[in-house]
């Protein structure tokens, strides 16, 4: 049998019917996930159809785009002051009690972002194929899944038939080597990526994330890499599991135990691509050379190193347009850019490892005066574990406002947001014109950037507070 | 699904490169239930100022934009969020085709299933479409060409089964849902 990829083999496995120049494959899929916003008119078309859910155990609902993020709204002290959200949020909690659809509602000591806690509770997991009707699905690829964003009508699809009708994407080997310096992060490198590949440069791929660096990366930061694929317009990312990610799922309440683990291990081993194996395009990246990065622009691929300057792009419109949206001069230092808002939280960069870092330099120091630091955990489950260690103290005292959790201010659908023409260093994943509210100014970087640059009030390098 | 067969119409042209799905449905507007009525809502940042009222020179505002079908979008269009309310806005505004040099995998496969047309041009048809607004382009689906005066008839690639389905108006739904038996059968195997 000749060499494949690790995506060739999640492909066949899931193949119900195989692709022919008519008709595209019939590709079974293993776990959806479902939240309140691209759901409600899929469910729609279940009750006008008269037909249910196919396979309820594989079928997986919460809630985090619109849902509240103060407290009191979302223990239901206060009403949710958003009444289109509420209506939301009741919609997805009906059509779960109708459907019989598993759904860690509102109050759920285990809610959180669905790409949060896919992994965090176990149902992530190596050779699955998994979906969302969410672009930054691709954040499962961490663990070998092949893991895509869907829109609702093939949420759709799915609820009705567990399968998608899908055409076999190309793929890209993106190769990375060398050590990441002191105060370079994942969120960095796949920002380098990015800038590297283009916005539209993944289109129509699906990433392999290889080599020395990635093998050394922890599970959360393979997920904040993967997570990122998307913005380089891909159709997933991918990183082969290895014994990190044996070792996250070891234990967790929806992962194989036992028997059951052994055997999944033994299938799991077999997935990583093959030495040979030939990929359609490749990348490779020198870890070793990069610097904290930090977007400029108006997409997640104008990026430059923290201590660079705004490119100067004379005939370029783009880039034109997008200085003027910043209020930026093409040519300026990106340090010392004053601030309004940091916000640390997200799928990308929302869990507890990100706390800690940002708490490992917040410490002692203060959040600067004018500038709102909203501090969002991706889950409950990671606001208890970083209250148990006293970060929620850290980040109290140093004046940052701690929250519950959800998608916040990554895109402002629950009204958590940015103030027209005010700049926001961001830990999200797109800076894109009016994403976190109309007019608001977003910088990508990673936690520490953020929380070095709400410290200083202006956009700071990390490496600077590290000893 | 009503088949389609060919579009005839003058062209829009909305020249900026990757205009995304944030742009062309805000996420605030994604807290509605339904897929009616979002066509109001299309390119609101950049349709309507703060109060609400329409922005003369935006190009949809423009007496020339009434009635089109066919958008002609600048290169990468609708990358970004998945969120099928994107070509839904488009499709009920009164868009029945975007054409682009590239466009993104998630918002090109919504825009199928929903009728609205994702066509993918070269770079010299694109620099020409862009330079002419108001161009009036046919489009048939048939023959997957699209005719523009001066020009002539480019052709296009669309996935056969997707333009099979809007040629004929068969929904990928109920194809999926006939395939039952392939789908009992891969359950067996795979889960045995
Ligand atoms: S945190 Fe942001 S990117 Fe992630 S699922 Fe929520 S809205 Fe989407």
């Amino acid at each position: 049998m000749s060499a494949l990829t690790l995506f060739e083999k999640l492909w066949r496995a899931h193949e119900v019917v195989a692709e022919t120049p008519e008709t595209p494959a019939v590709l079974y899929i293993d776990l959806h996930l479902i939240h309140e916003v691209t759901s409600p008119q899929a469910f729609s078309m279940l009750r006008s159809r008269g037909i249910g859910v196919r396979r309820r155990e594989r079928t997986f609902a919460t809630m985090d785009h619109s849902t509240p993020t103060d407290r009191a709204q979302l223990f239901g002290a206060v009403p949710i002051r958003m009444e289109s959200a509420a209506h939301q949020i009741h919609e997805l909690e009906r059509n779960c009690a109708d459907f019989q659809v598993e759904l860690l509602g509102l109050k759920h000591a285990r809610r959180g972002i669905v790409h949060i806690i896919g992994p965090e509770l176990g149902l992530t997991q190596p050779g699955k194929t998994i979906v969302c009707g969410d672009s930054h699905t691709s954040t499962h690829g961490a663990f070998g899944a092949l893991a895509f964003g869907i829109g609702t009508t093939e949420v759709g699809h799915v609820l009705a038939t567990q399968c998608l009708l899908q055409r076999k994407p190309k793929t890209l080997g993106v190769e990375v080597e060398g050590p990441l310096p002191a105060g370079v992060t994942a969120k960095d490198l796949v920002l380098a990526i990015i800038h590297t590949l283009g916005v539209g440069g993944g289109t129509g791929h699906v990433l392999e994330y290889l080599g020395p660096t990635i093998r050394a990366l922890s599970m959360d930061e393979r997920m904040t890499v993967c997570n990122m694929s998307i913005e380089a317009g891909a159709k997933a990312g991918l990183i082969a599991p290895d014994e990190t990610t044996y070792e996250f799922l070891q234990g967790r309440e929806r992962a194989p135990s036992g028997a059951a683990l052994e055997r999944a291990l033994e299938s799991w081993r077999q997935l990583p691509t093959d030495a040979g194996a030939r990929f359609d395009r490749t990348l490779s990246i020198d870890a070793s050379r990069l610097a904290p990065m930090i977007t400029y622009g108006t997409n997640p691929g104008m990026s430059v190193a923290v201590t660079g300057t705004v490119p100067v792009r004379l005939d370029d419109r783009v880039h034109t347009k997008a200085l003027e949206y910043m209020g930026l001069t093409a040519g300026q230092p990106i340090l010392g850019q004053p601030i309004e808002y940091a916000f640390l939280g997200s799928c990308t960069n929302g869990r507890l490892s990100d706390l800690r870092a940002a708490a490992g330099l917040l410490k002692g120091r203060k959040v600067a005066r004018g500038v709102t630091f909203l501090v969002v955990p991706g889950s409950q489950e990671i606001k208890r574990e970083a209250e148990a260690e006293g970060l929620d103290r850290v980040f109290i005292e140093a004046g940052a406002d701690w929250r519950e959790s959800g998608c916040s201010m990554c895109l402002g659908m629950n009204g958590d947001l940015v103030t027209k023409g005010a700049y926001c260093v961001s830990t999200s994943n797109r800076n894109f014109e009016g994403r976190q509210g109309v007019g608001a100014r977003t910088l990508l970087a990673s936690p520490i950037t953020a929380t070095a640059s709400a410290i200083a009030g202006r956009i700071a390098d990390p490496r600077e507070l590290m000893n | 699904m009503e088949p389609i067969r060919t579009i005839r119409s003058r062209t829009v042209v909305m020249a900026r490169t990757n205009i995304d799905t944030d742009q062309i449905m805000p996420a605030r507007f994604l807290r509605t239930t339904t897929r009616e009525g979002l066509g109001q809502h299309l390119f609101a940042d950049w349709r309507y100022d703060a109060l609400g009222n329409p922005i003369a020179d935006f190009v949809l505002n423009t007496p020339e934009a009434a009635g089109c079908q066919v958008l002609v979008a600048g290169h990468n269009f609708a990358c970004g969020s998945s969120r099928e309310h994107a070509p839904w806005g488009l499709y009920d505004y009164g868009f029945r085709a975007v054409i682009s040099t590239e466009i993104a995998d998630i918002f090109r496969s919504n825009s199928l299933k929903n009728g609205l047309l994702p066509i993918i041009v070269d770079e010299a048809t694109h620099a020409a479409l862009i330079a002419a607004p108001g161009t009036e382009v046919t489009i048939d689906l048939e023959r997957s060409t699209l005719d523009i005066p001066g020009v002539g008839a480019v052709a296009f690639v669309i996935e056969a089964f997707a333009r099979y389905c809007l040629l004929n108006g068969v929904d990928e739904t109920g194809y999926l849902l006939a395939q039952s038996r392939a789908i009992d059968a891969y359950e067996q195997r795979a889960f045995a």
